[in-house]
């Protein structure tokens, strides 16, 4: 089956918007970004990377916590944020701030799932504290998008090392 | 840092529906004020500030013909923003396809805990 499209469009001068289709019924996609037994299995779950820490008190006024860190090199990449609306299984607003960020404040995102015929269309929308911020994050790609790449050369390069 | 301020106005200059739609009729060959005023229920001095934004986006030119000086596409600019945006998506693209796969194997254990 083809994949559903991702697609993510600058809003506004400091949103970004992301949109996606799910051919599972919205309950599911809403407990797998708030149960964090489920959330370790795909959030970031890059090969070599582990998510220690998955700490997630879903309630309007709770706090979240994630951090991964790469099996061998050790490496660790923190972030965490607040629960500002809870509204299973349709809506959740949160706050977001990387541990080590490199770009000014935090985001607010705005999760909101909507399911037609056992399918769910989810729309993410980050809004940044300034256009520089949603700059600074486009631009990197996220220090988690670099680490990933890094990983596929990594596979790449043990692919072309072995001998046939 | 004046890379990061171009690209800023690229985006801002791309979050109108009004100048998408511009783009989108230039994508097709260039055309003069009048030509892409047609199509939008407004004035022309309302379409001359939309082709202000995207010329100083860099996103736009202005032909040299003297009298309608036709606007063109400048899709380098467009391509520069776009290539920033697909490493962003290259990383949600991979959540998410470990999600789906997630969701595929928590509906099939939802129907294996219904009674026969």
């Amino acid at each position: 089956m083809k994949r559903p499209e991702l697609r993510i469009t600058p809003s506004g001068d400091r949103d970004l918007v992301m949109t996606r289709e799910f051919d599972a019924p919205r309950q599911l996609v809403y407990d797998a970004h708030t149960k964090p037994e489920l959330v370790r299995q795909w959030l970031g779950a890059l090969p070599g990377w582990t998510m220690p820490v998955c700490d997630m008190d879903v309630r309007v006024g709770g706090k979240y916590r994630w951090v991964w860190r790469h099996a061998t090199n050790k490496t660790e990449m923190g972030m965490g944020g607040v629960y500002r609306e809870v509204k299973a299984p349709e809506r959740l607003v949160t706050t977001e701030k990387f541990d080590e960020a490199w770009y000014p404040g935090e985001s607010l995102n705005t999760l909101v799932l909507t399911e037609n015929a056992g399918r769910t269309t989810l729309t993410q929308t980050m809004r940044y504290e300034s256009a520089a911020a949603r700059e600074a994050v486009i631009k990197s790609g996220m220090a988690e998008g670099v680490v990933a790449s890094y990983d596929r050369l990594d596979d790449v390069l043990a692919a072309t090392a072995t001998p046939r | 840092m004046q890379a990061t301020r171009r690209l800023d106005a690229v985006f801002a200059a791309l979050a109108d529906p009004t100048r998408r739609a511009i783009i989108a009729r230039l994508a097709s060959g260039q055309a003069s004020v009048n030509q892409l005023a047609r199509p939008f229920a407004m004035s022309q001095p309302a379409i001359s500030k939309h082709l202000k934004v995207l010329e100083r986006a860099g996103l736009i030119s202005r032909g040299r013909e003297a009298q309608r000086r036709p606007r063109r596409l400048e899709a380098k600019r467009l391509e520069e923003a776009d290539r920033w945006l697909e490493r962003y998506r290259q990383l949600w693209e991979g959540n998410y396809q470990r999600l789906d796969a997630l969701l595929d194997t928590l509906k099939t254990q939802g129907k294996d805990r219904k009674p026969q």
